[in-house]
Protein backbone atom coordinates (compact mmCIF):
# COMPACT_ATOMS: atom_id res chain seq x y z
CA UNK A 1 0.00 0.00 0.00
CA UNK A 2 1.27 3.06 -0.63
CA UNK A 3 2.20 5.53 1.91
CA UNK A 4 -0.43 8.02 0.70
CA UNK A 5 -3.39 5.51 0.95
CA UNK A 6 -2.27 4.54 4.23
CA UNK A 7 -2.61 7.87 5.45
CA UNK A 8 -5.94 8.42 3.56
CA UNK A 9 -7.08 4.47 5.55
CA UNK A 10 -5.86 5.84 8.57
CA UNK A 11 -7.75 9.43 8.61
CA UNK A 12 -10.50 7.11 7.82
CA UNK A 13 -10.35 5.14 10.44
CA UNK A 14 -9.81 7.60 12.72
CA UNK A 15 -12.90 9.57 12.29
CA UNK A 16 -11.89 11.58 9.40
CA UNK A 17 -10.40 13.88 11.60
CA UNK A 18 -6.82 14.38 12.30
CA UNK A 19 -5.14 15.21 15.91
CA UNK A 20 -5.01 19.10 15.04
CA UNK A 21 -8.90 18.65 14.31
CA UNK A 22 -9.57 17.28 17.57
CA UNK A 23 -7.11 19.33 20.33
CA UNK A 24 -9.57 22.07 18.16
CA UNK A 25 -12.30 20.81 19.22
CA UNK A 26 -11.76 19.59 22.82
CA UNK A 27 -13.38 22.35 24.99
CA UNK A 28 -16.57 22.18 22.67
CA UNK A 29 -16.66 18.42 23.12
CA UNK A 30 -15.99 19.02 27.13
CA UNK A 31 -18.64 21.66 27.16
CA UNK A 32 -21.15 19.06 25.52
CA UNK A 33 -21.81 21.37 22.50
CA UNK A 34 -20.41 19.54 19.84
CA UNK A 35 -22.87 18.51 17.05
CA UNK A 36 -23.75 14.50 17.65
CA UNK A 37 -22.07 13.40 14.16
CA UNK A 38 -18.76 15.60 15.14
CA UNK A 39 -19.16 14.16 18.82
CA UNK A 40 -19.24 10.42 17.38
CA UNK A 41 -16.50 11.08 14.70
CA UNK A 42 -14.30 12.57 18.37
CA UNK A 43 -14.84 9.27 19.68
CA UNK A 44 -14.13 7.32 17.31
CA UNK A 45 -10.26 8.75 16.92
CA UNK A 46 -10.06 8.90 20.50
CA UNK A 47 -10.31 5.05 19.97
CA UNK A 48 -8.08 5.21 17.56
CA UNK A 49 -5.25 7.25 18.90
CA UNK A 50 -3.48 6.89 22.39
CA UNK A 51 -1.90 10.54 22.14
CA UNK A 52 -5.33 12.14 21.67
CA UNK A 53 -6.67 10.20 24.46
CA UNK A 54 -3.16 11.14 26.81
CA UNK A 55 -3.73 14.77 25.76
CA UNK A 56 -7.79 14.79 26.86
CA UNK A 57 -6.68 13.45 29.94
CA UNK A 58 -4.32 16.26 30.37
CA UNK A 59 -6.96 18.85 29.41
CA UNK A 60 -8.92 17.10 32.21
CA UNK A 61 -6.33 17.08 34.82
CA UNK A 62 -5.23 20.61 34.04
CA UNK A 63 -9.07 21.39 34.57
CA UNK A 64 -10.15 19.93 37.76
CA UNK A 65 -6.32 21.52 39.01
CA UNK A 66 -8.02 24.72 38.30
CA UNK A 67 -10.83 23.56 40.11
CA UNK A 68 -9.06 23.06 43.56
CA UNK A 69 -6.44 25.98 43.50
CA UNK A 70 -7.38 27.50 47.00
CA UNK A 71 -8.52 30.76 47.14
CA UNK A 72 -7.71 33.54 49.61
CA UNK A 73 -8.75 33.66 52.99
CA UNK A 74 -9.66 37.49 54.11
CA UNK A 75 -7.43 38.86 56.24
CA UNK A 76 -8.95 38.97 59.77
CA UNK A 77 -8.86 42.91 59.92
CA UNK A 78 -10.43 43.60 56.55
CA UNK A 79 -13.26 41.22 58.07
CA UNK A 80 -13.49 43.12 61.17
CA UNK A 81 -13.90 46.47 59.49
CA UNK A 82 -16.84 45.16 57.06
CA UNK A 83 -18.53 43.58 59.94
CA UNK A 84 -18.16 46.75 61.73
CA UNK A 85 -19.83 48.49 58.32
CA UNK A 86 -22.44 45.96 58.40
CA UNK A 87 -23.95 46.94 61.77
CA UNK A 88 -24.05 51.08 60.52
CA UNK A 89 -25.72 50.01 57.46
CA UNK A 90 -28.60 47.96 59.67
CA UNK A 91 -29.20 51.18 61.53
CA UNK B 1 -5.51 30.51 60.13
CA UNK B 2 -7.08 29.65 62.98
CA UNK B 3 -7.19 32.74 65.01
CA UNK B 4 -9.83 33.12 61.83
CA UNK B 5 -11.84 30.17 62.35
CA UNK B 6 -12.88 31.02 66.12
CA UNK B 7 -13.98 34.42 64.84
CA UNK B 8 -16.08 33.00 62.05
CA UNK B 9 -20.11 32.32 63.69
CA UNK B 10 -20.68 29.10 64.98
CA UNK B 11 -21.03 26.48 61.98
CA UNK B 12 -24.29 24.96 62.66
CA UNK B 13 -26.52 27.80 61.08
CA UNK B 14 -24.49 27.80 58.02
CA UNK B 15 -25.77 25.08 56.45
CA UNK B 16 -29.59 26.96 56.48
CA UNK B 17 -27.87 29.86 54.65
CA UNK B 18 -26.79 27.81 51.47
CA UNK B 19 -30.56 28.31 50.47
CA UNK B 20 -30.18 31.64 48.76
CA UNK B 21 -33.99 32.74 49.15
CA UNK B 22 -32.76 32.33 53.30
CA UNK B 23 -29.42 33.60 53.40
CA UNK B 24 -30.98 36.87 51.36
CA UNK B 25 -34.18 37.83 54.31
CA UNK B 26 -31.55 37.17 56.94
CA UNK B 27 -29.08 39.87 55.33
CA UNK B 28 -31.91 41.95 54.91
CA UNK B 29 -32.83 41.95 58.77
CA UNK B 30 -29.42 42.69 59.69
CA UNK B 31 -28.13 39.22 60.66
CA UNK B 32 -24.41 39.72 61.25
CA UNK B 33 -23.78 36.37 61.05
CA UNK B 34 -25.41 36.05 57.48
CA UNK B 35 -23.30 38.83 56.68
CA UNK B 36 -20.19 37.11 57.95
CA UNK B 37 -20.91 33.71 56.15
CA UNK B 38 -21.05 35.79 53.05
CA UNK B 39 -18.34 37.54 53.46
CA UNK B 40 -16.66 33.99 53.83
CA UNK B 41 -17.50 32.38 51.86
CA UNK B 42 -16.92 34.89 48.55
CA UNK B 43 -14.27 36.84 49.16
CA UNK B 44 -11.47 34.64 47.55
CA UNK B 45 -13.95 34.83 44.06
CA UNK B 46 -14.94 37.59 44.23
CA UNK B 47 -10.81 39.25 45.01
CA UNK B 48 -9.87 36.55 41.87
CA UNK B 49 -12.02 37.76 39.69
CA UNK B 50 -11.55 41.31 40.59
CA UNK B 51 -7.19 40.72 40.01
CA UNK B 52 -8.25 40.29 36.49
CA UNK B 53 -9.78 43.41 35.58
CA UNK B 54 -6.86 45.57 37.41
CA UNK B 55 -3.50 46.05 37.32
CA UNK B 56 -2.54 45.59 40.95
CA UNK B 57 -3.76 43.83 44.32
CA UNK B 58 -4.39 46.67 45.69
CA UNK B 59 -6.97 47.97 43.67
CA UNK B 60 -8.61 44.59 43.27
CA UNK B 61 -8.40 44.60 46.73
CA UNK B 62 -10.61 47.82 46.99
CA UNK B 63 -12.78 46.87 44.19
CA UNK B 64 -14.32 43.89 46.46
CA UNK B 65 -14.37 46.30 49.05
CA UNK B 66 -16.61 48.37 46.72
CA UNK B 67 -18.50 45.76 46.01
CA UNK B 68 -19.43 44.75 49.43
CA UNK B 69 -20.99 48.46 49.99
CA UNK B 70 -22.67 47.90 46.41
CA UNK B 71 -24.15 44.40 47.93
CA UNK B 72 -25.72 46.17 51.00
CA UNK B 73 -27.06 49.07 48.95
CA UNK B 74 -28.68 47.16 46.45
CA UNK B 75 -29.60 44.29 48.63
CA UNK B 76 -33.24 46.11 49.32
CA UNK B 77 -33.62 46.12 45.66
CA UNK B 78 -32.39 41.79 44.99
CA UNK B 79 -35.09 40.47 43.10
CA UNK B 80 -33.68 36.73 42.49
CA UNK B 81 -33.77 36.74 38.96
CA UNK B 82 -30.42 35.72 38.99
CA UNK B 83 -28.42 33.85 41.37
CA UNK B 84 -27.38 36.12 44.30
CA UNK B 85 -23.66 35.09 43.35
CA UNK B 86 -24.34 35.66 39.68
CA UNK B 87 -25.67 39.29 40.74
CA UNK B 88 -22.61 40.03 42.89
CA UNK B 89 -20.09 39.34 40.35
CA UNK B 90 -22.32 41.76 38.10
CA UNK B 91 -22.02 44.43 40.54
CA UNK B 92 -17.72 43.36 40.76
CA UNK B 93 -17.79 43.29 37.51
CA UNK B 94 -19.07 46.44 36.71
CA UNK B 95 -16.74 48.47 39.30
CA UNK B 96 -14.06 46.99 38.25
CA UNK B 97 -14.39 47.72 34.88
CA UNK B 98 -14.98 51.35 36.06
CA UNK B 99 -11.53 51.21 38.00
CA UNK B 100 -9.78 49.25 35.65
CA UNK B 101 -10.85 52.28 32.97
CA UNK B 102 -9.51 54.68 35.60
CA UNK B 103 -6.22 52.81 35.63
CA UNK B 104 -6.20 52.86 31.81
CA UNK B 105 -5.33 49.48 31.85
CA UNK B 106 -9.09 47.81 30.40
CA UNK B 107 -9.07 49.58 27.90
CA UNK B 108 -5.53 48.81 26.11
CA UNK B 109 -6.10 44.95 26.91
CA UNK B 110 -10.02 44.77 26.47
CA UNK B 111 -10.09 44.43 22.48
CA UNK B 112 -13.91 43.71 22.78
CA UNK B 113 -14.34 40.34 22.32
CA UNK B 114 -10.59 39.53 22.96
CA UNK B 115 -10.34 37.35 19.41
CA UNK B 116 -7.60 39.50 18.54
CA UNK B 117 -4.72 38.43 20.81
CA UNK B 118 -1.44 36.45 19.66
CA UNK B 119 -1.85 32.21 18.71
CA UNK B 120 0.57 31.24 20.69
CA UNK B 121 -2.21 28.67 22.65
CA UNK B 122 -2.10 26.63 19.48
CA UNK B 123 0.83 24.37 18.93
CA UNK B 124 1.38 23.76 14.88
CA UNK B 125 4.84 22.43 15.93
CA UNK B 126 3.57 19.12 17.66
CA UNK B 127 1.75 18.34 14.64
CA UNK B 128 2.97 16.89 10.89
CA UNK B 129 2.78 19.61 8.60
CA UNK B 130 2.44 18.09 5.36
CA UNK B 131 2.01 14.26 3.89
CA UNK B 132 -0.25 11.57 4.40
CA UNK B 133 -0.67 11.99 7.95
CA UNK B 134 -0.68 15.52 8.37
CA UNK B 135 -2.28 17.09 11.33
CA UNK B 136 -1.49 14.00 13.34
CA UNK B 137 1.19 14.10 16.58
CA UNK B 138 5.01 13.97 15.45
CA UNK B 139 5.74 12.98 19.01
CA UNK B 140 2.81 11.74 21.25
CA UNK B 141 1.70 14.02 24.55
CA UNK B 142 2.94 12.11 27.48
CA UNK B 143 0.72 10.67 30.06
CA UNK B 144 -0.17 12.37 32.88
CA UNK B 145 -2.03 9.31 34.30
CA UNK B 146 -0.12 9.76 37.63
CA UNK B 147 -0.94 13.22 38.36
CA UNK B 148 -3.92 14.26 40.07
CA UNK B 149 -4.79 17.74 40.97
CA UNK B 150 -3.64 17.10 44.45
CA UNK B 151 -0.33 15.95 43.50
CA UNK B 152 0.20 18.63 41.51
CA UNK B 153 -1.13 21.28 44.12
CA UNK B 154 0.69 19.98 46.96
CA UNK B 155 4.32 22.16 46.15
CA UNK B 156 3.86 25.65 46.90
CA UNK B 157 6.15 26.09 44.12
CA UNK B 158 4.01 24.50 41.37
CA UNK B 159 0.77 26.46 43.04
CA UNK B 160 2.62 29.62 42.14
CA UNK B 161 3.76 28.44 38.47
CA UNK B 162 0.25 27.44 37.83
CA UNK B 163 -1.13 31.04 38.77
CA UNK B 164 1.16 32.53 37.28
CA UNK B 165 0.22 30.46 34.12
CA UNK B 166 -3.48 32.62 34.80
CA UNK B 167 -1.94 36.09 35.62
CA UNK B 168 0.13 35.87 31.99
CA UNK B 169 -3.33 35.28 30.27
CA UNK B 170 -5.25 38.34 27.88
CA UNK B 171 -7.45 39.79 30.78
CA UNK B 172 -10.94 38.74 28.72
CA UNK B 173 -9.60 34.97 28.84
CA UNK B 174 -8.22 34.98 32.21
CA UNK B 175 -12.08 36.52 33.68
CA UNK B 176 -13.75 33.68 32.03
CA UNK B 177 -11.26 30.84 33.49
CA UNK B 178 -11.55 32.51 36.31
CA UNK B 179 -15.40 31.71 36.41
CA UNK B 180 -15.75 28.64 34.60
CA UNK B 181 -12.70 26.49 36.03
CA UNK B 182 -11.32 28.25 38.93
CA UNK B 183 -14.97 28.81 40.53
CA UNK B 184 -17.04 26.58 38.65
CA UNK B 185 -19.65 29.28 36.97
CA UNK B 186 -22.02 27.31 34.68
CA UNK B 187 -21.11 28.73 31.21
CA UNK B 188 -24.93 30.31 31.09
CA UNK B 189 -23.76 32.29 33.77
CA UNK B 190 -20.65 33.43 33.40
CA UNK B 191 -21.79 34.89 29.55
CA UNK B 192 -24.80 36.71 31.83
CA UNK B 193 -22.00 37.87 34.28
CA UNK B 194 -18.84 38.96 31.26
CA UNK B 195 -21.70 39.98 28.53
CA UNK B 196 -19.87 37.81 25.93
CA UNK B 197 -22.32 35.35 23.53
CA UNK B 198 -21.87 31.25 24.17
CA UNK B 199 -19.52 30.86 21.55
CA UNK B 200 -17.27 33.38 22.54
CA UNK B 201 -17.33 32.20 25.58
CA UNK B 202 -16.04 28.77 24.02
CA UNK B 203 -13.47 30.09 22.34
CA UNK B 204 -12.18 32.15 24.96
CA UNK B 205 -12.08 29.19 27.40
CA UNK B 206 -10.49 27.20 25.15
CA UNK B 207 -7.50 29.37 24.37
CA UNK B 208 -7.30 29.84 28.55
CA UNK B 209 -6.90 26.50 28.75
CA UNK B 210 -4.94 25.53 26.44
CA UNK B 211 -2.78 27.98 26.85
CA UNK B 212 -2.37 26.19 30.71
CA UNK B 213 -1.63 23.46 29.70
CA UNK B 214 0.91 23.88 27.56
CA UNK B 215 2.82 26.07 30.64
CA UNK B 216 2.02 23.62 32.97
CA UNK B 217 3.40 20.25 30.77
CA UNK B 218 7.13 21.34 31.42
CA UNK B 219 6.49 22.19 34.70
CA UNK B 220 5.82 18.44 35.21
CA UNK B 221 8.68 17.14 33.12
CA UNK B 222 10.73 18.88 35.29
CA UNK B 223 9.36 17.43 38.64
CA UNK B 224 9.35 14.31 37.51
CA UNK B 225 13.04 14.53 36.45
CA UNK B 226 13.62 15.71 40.40
CA UNK B 227 11.61 12.45 41.37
Amino acid sequence: MSNDLKGQVMHFMAGNMSCQDLVDLMTEYLEGSLTFTDRIRFQIHLGFCVGCRDYLNQMKTTIRTLGKLPSEPMPTEVREELLKRFRTWKK
Amino acid sequence: MKEEKQQQPTASPESKWNDEQVLVEALRQGDEAAFGFLIDTYYGSLLRLAMAYVPSRAVAEEVVQETWMGVLESLPRFEGRSSLKTWMFRILTNRAKTRGKRESRYESLDTGDGHGDDESWREPERFQSSGALAGHWITLPSMWDEETPERLLLSKESRMFIEQAIDALPPVQRQVITLRDLDGVDSKEVCNILDVTETNQRVLLHRARSRVRKMIEPQLHNTKAER
